[in-house]
């Protein structure tokens, strides 16, 4: 979240889509019934089922799933051709007067740059005009026709109102009354907020989703505001813990980026990504990435990274390709992999494609799976008769099962959804011998120093040299772990200004990553959670709940990342000389010598006004991007592209180019995608508010409320079909065949979709063939293997099914 | 008089007690004896964070036993943090089932092993599936670790092994973890996080 669950309370429009805040995410939907309560809030829901988040809304628009680019691009059109924008935000913050390069073209569903063989573009040409002082070139009137705004009218001119009833199913009529309430929000003193969740993250166009949303936030001046921004409701308690800390194929802590195989010199891996700024003035604060990754490097190698071995940047591995799980899997099918482990997750679940993962599981030599429960992925190798039907004898799998505690039987910090690190207790022993995560990761490395030690083998610097001075090596504990990651100083610590001064002692701990060094005099583990255990202790467990201003940013409430900030990017909540578009509003403000407020500023604390330095201060141009440059694989502007199982078997916009061009598609992937002919039916999947994941069907509680597999469809399709309610269906798609009850709803409607009848058919995902719920089917057996473009998030929210009474 | 949510309960359970049985008239001292404290005033509370979806509501676990080193402490109730800014007190269905989660059946208790072909576990200790764990590690990444690509350049990367770690651990745990797995070579290396 750019902002925080208690400041959605601020907004004057909330818009729910591609989440169910209400079901998935109960306690912090509560935060949407204050706005509407105390601040007269609009809620907007637009979703292809009348979820429960729809009951509670002011005004419910139905939408085909995996068509929200038209939707949102449609409100682009909206607000630009009836210039209901931010003017004076828009020309200030964000890139719309930059000159875009002449060789960048739009034609038929194709950015310019198109490598059709390999699926990918050639993005030279996705770039700014550049002047001869090194800086872009801008037209402040907005007028050039090379400029982005320009370029952006035209690009978006396509989804007019009937464009995208034909292509989203919306009556034409409810969708510009969606777009009238988002309107209203473009003056300085009223704000929207997008809550969205995994209903845009899970598509082949995932990311441009999201990227579509932001840039109708840019086009209102709601980015920085108060009871603004674009607002994930992440999934899991800690995911956002976890990514920030980089647990991912080509990530380092705190959004740094591993090497790629052709980036052998130091110097050039840190120039690259220390980005210089694209006009004058600005903090472009990526410019310090050396002080961030050499103190990761110390933290991790101590002693042995010196500035003669470059902080062992050989020591890194370096990346041919991105390992992420679509591919990972696609490697184990084809027999690459040898060994795997699964901590905390649940693959054979939570994967796409079940008989491909099983088959890829069954080629492991080892699986290692660390769990506080008994998950399908550790019993992949068991007969569940109709639910899991393998032999056992055939699969030669070696597998290792060791158990975990869960959350209530240690200490440490989970990051919620908006960015708040907060501290958590002990309350119990474990049940038998299981031990925390920490433990089990100490004991497998101890384990395998110990054996290079005595054997040799191939480089084993990196493993000797790790460093490891945790007072209990088999234990070390959360609290030894969180001062790690916020950093201390190596050397005595001088003010630059004053280098006489001793500002923190050597052995202290950082105060926050504004003190970080490149020259190897300090360590940090990830530099964004720097401040969160400094001198003064465990900022983590932090209670003091007050809240001065009234906008709900408690500042003494646990610590957000980065340096305390609750709403990110708050610099744009004031105009150009510094002072808030909305009295109410003042998250900083600037007093005259320097920025102040009811939130860490979002800036050089004492970067005047005056001196134009943009709010978005981690971009070189200090704006935020209506073109998004070469960041994203599909384009610098979002396009409608179908899924890639789409019931109409086209697109409208441009029929020679269906799906999304850049997507990666692995060659036997393709072969069992299905056509609407044969599955003409929408399905997609998703979560119910009595269950969490494939978690809960072990709980009892949960178990009882929910205890059996279900799909939800439509009355009208139950009477095409002589389905009722409480009949047994069969669903299948292009991979698979399930069988649960069938769930008539008045909630499920048909669309009307370029010219066809569209059912859409619903599919919780809570079932299994463990657990203590009833068993049903794992989910995954019906979609699709294939991914977004930019993240490789699997498509589970819009693929094809048939499905006949059982 | 400042009385803090605990002291109340202790008061509402004597208190309580003894006023409703003055009202049925037995005398009093003899009664007080029968009557049964509130389970939750005489329990110990931690602080805790939901470890299901990223709203993260505030826990307040109630517990037997006074976590003394040698008394084991059960958790047998769990309900909001009234005092946390965003869930003030309120758990949705998934929440209020917590304690569930923590004494379910399928709770795993002891390392396991399944060997190849076999259809059932076999417990193990926890040196033995130490020792096991690496020496697959060890045998697989002396095998395939690639110190050098084709061009000549130092790539120190061991793509046979993956790792899916937990989005549900905490930062510490998650921490350790990725400088673990990444200093083994490690790529094919990912998270909930795409899912
Ligand atoms: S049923 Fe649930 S919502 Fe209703 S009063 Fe009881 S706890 Fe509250
Ligand atoms: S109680 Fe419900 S809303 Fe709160 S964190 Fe847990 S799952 Fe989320």
């Amino acid at each position: 979240m750019t902002n925080h669950w208690v400041d959605i309370k601020n907004a004057n429009v909330i818009i729910v889509m591609g989440g169910n805040a209400a079901e998935a995410h109960p306690c912090g939907f509560k935060w949407v019934t204050e706005a509407k309560a105390h601040n007269q809030a609009t809620l907007v829901v637009i979703d292809p089922r009348f979820t429960r988040s729809a009951s509670v809304a002011d005004l419910y628009a139905p939408v085909r799933t995996g068509t929200d680019i038209a939707f949102l691009g449609g409100v682009i059109n909206y607000l630009l051709s009836k210039d209901r924008i931010q003017h004076e935000y828009v020309k200030s913050y964000t890139n719309a007067s930059f000159l875009v390069a002449e060789g960048f073209t739009f034609e038929d569903g194709l950015f310019s740059g198109y490598d059709a063989g390999g699926r990918k573009y050639d993005r030279s040409t996705w770039a700014y005009q550049m002047g001869p002082d090194g800086y872009a070139l801008v037209d402040e009137t907005l007028q050039h026709p090379r400029c982005v705004f320009q370029l952006m009218k035209q690009h978006f001119s396509r989804y007019t109102p009937e464009a995208v009833s034909n292509i989203c199913g919306t009556p034409r009529e409810t969708f510009l009354k969606v777009c009238e309430i988002i309107a209203t929000t473009s003056v300085p003193d009223r704000t929207l907020t997008f809550l969205y969740a995994l209903g845009w993250t899970q598509h082949s166009t995932g990311s441009q989703i999201i990227r579509t949303a932001a840039m109708v936030q840019l086009l209102l001046g709601n980015i920085g505001m108060a009871g603004g921004g674009v607002n994930a409701l992440r999934g899991h308690s800690n995911i956002q813990g976890l990514t920030d800390l980089g647990l991912l194929s080509d990530l380092l802590p705190g959004y740094l980026t591993l090497p790629r195989e052709q980036e052998t010199d130091f110097k050039a891996y840190l120039d690259k990504r220390s980005i210089k700024p694209l006009r004058p003035g600005q903090m472009s604060y990526w410019q310090n990435y050396p002080k961030f990754h050499v103190s990761l490097m110390k933290s991790w190698y101590g002693a042995a990274a010196t500035k003669e071995n470059n902080f062992c940047f050989d020591w890194l591995p370096k990346l041919d390709k991105v390992y992420d799980i679509l591919q990972v899997f696609e490697l184990m099918a084809q027999g690459q992999l040898n060994g795997y482990f699964c901590q905390g997750f649940n693959p054979l679940a939570a994967v796409p494609n079940k008989a491909k993962l099983v088959k890829a599981l069954s080629k492991l030599k080892y699986l290692v799976v660390i769990d506080p429960l008994a998950t399908e992925t550790s019993c992949f190798w068991e007969n569940h008769g109709e639910y899991h039907d393998v032999d056992s004898a055939k699969i030669s799998t070696e597998v290792l099962r060791l158990p975990s505690t869960c959350f209530a039987e240690e200490n440490g910090s989970l990051t919620n959804s908006g960015r708040w690190l907060q501290w958590h207790y002990q309350g119990a022993r474990p049940p038998g011998e299981a031990k925390a995560d920490t433990e089990i990761m100490a004991g497998i490395f101890l384990k395998i120093r110990e054996l290079y030690r005595k054997e040799g083998g191939p480089f084993p610097d990196a493993i000797a040299n790790l460093t490891w001075n945790y007072q209990i090596p088999a234990a070390p504990s959360p609290e030894e772990l969180a001062m790690e990651y916020n950093g201390k100083a190596l050397e005595d610590l001088t003010d630059p200004k004053d280098p006489t001064k001793v500002i923190l002692k050597k052995g202290q701990q950082l105060d926050g990553f504004g003190q970080l060094k490149d020259d190897g005099s300090t360590a940090c583990g990830c530099w964004i959670y720097s401040g969160a255990w400094t001198e003064k202790g465990n900022l983590m467990a932090r209670r003091d709940n007050s809240d001065p201003s009234g906008l709900g940013n408690t500042l003494n409430w646990g610590f957000a990342w980065p340096a305390n900030r609750r709403v990110l990017y708050n610099r744009a909540s004031c105009d150009t000389t510094g002072k808030p578009w909305d009295p109410k509003r003042k998250l900083v403000y600037w007093d005259g010598a320097k920025w102040a407020g009811a939130d860490v500023p979002d800036l050089k604390p004492d970067a005047a006004p005056a001196d134009g330095m943009g709010p978005f201060i981690m971009q070189a141009e200090g704006v935020g991007r209506l073109f998004a440059l070469d960041k994203m694989a599909e384009g610098p502007f979002p396009e409608h592209y179908e899924p890639f199982e789409t019931p109409i078997d086209t697109n409208p916009l441009h029929p020679k180019v269906i799906s999304n061009p850049a997507a990666r598609v692995f060659r036997g992937d393709a072969d069992e995608f299905g056509k609407g002919q044969q599955y003409p039916y929408a399905a997609t999947t998703y979560r119910l508010t009595e269950h969490f994941h494939y978690w809960t069907k072990h709980t009892r509680l949960s178990s009882i409320m929910q205890p059996e597999q279900f799909v939800e469809i439509g009355e009208e399709l139950a009477r095409e079909k002589g389905i009722r309610g409480g009949d047994k269906v069969r669903v299948w798609s292009h991979r698979g065949s399930i069988k649960a009850v069938a769930v008539v709803t008045k909630r499920i409607r048909p669309l009307k979709v370029n010219g066809k009848t569209v059912h859409h058919v619903g599919i919780p995902i809570h079932w299994g063939f463990k657990g203590v719920a009833r068993k049903g089917y794992l989910a995954n057996v019906l979609t699709p293997f294939v991914g977004d473009a930019n993240t490789q998030t699997p498509e589970f929210k819009s693929f094809l099914v048939n499905l006949e009474k059982a | 008089m400042n009385v803090t949510r605990r002291r109340f309960l202790k008061i509402c359970a004597t208190g309580l007690g003894s006023s409703s049985v003055v009202a049925l008239g037995f005398p009093v001292t003899k009664a007080q004896a029968e009557v049964r404290a509130f389970k939750l005033a005489r329990s110990s509370e931690t602080r805790n964070t939901c470890p299901y979806c990223s709203v993260s509501c505030g826990l307040i676990m109630h517990s037997l036993g006074d976590r003394a080193k040698n008394a084991e402490s059960s958790i047998f109730h769990i309900e909001g943090d009234p005092d946390h800014p965003v869930n003030r007190g309120t758990l949705c269905p998934k929440g209020a089932g917590l304690v569930d989660f923590i004494h379910s059946p399928n709770r795993l208790k002891y390392p396991e092993y399944r060997a190849a072909g076999s259809d059932r576990w076999q417990r193990i200790s926890w040196d033995e599936a130490f020792a096991r764990v690496a020496r697959w590690m060890k045998d697989d990444r002396d095998r395939n670790f690639l110190a050098k690509n084709a061009a000549g350049a130092t790539v120190n990367r061991w793509l046979t092994t993956g790792f899916l770690a937990a989005s549900a651990s905490s930062n510490e745990a998650g921490y350790l973890t990725h400088k673990v797995i990444r200093n083994l070579g490690v790529l094919a290396f990912d998270n909930q996080a795409r899912v």
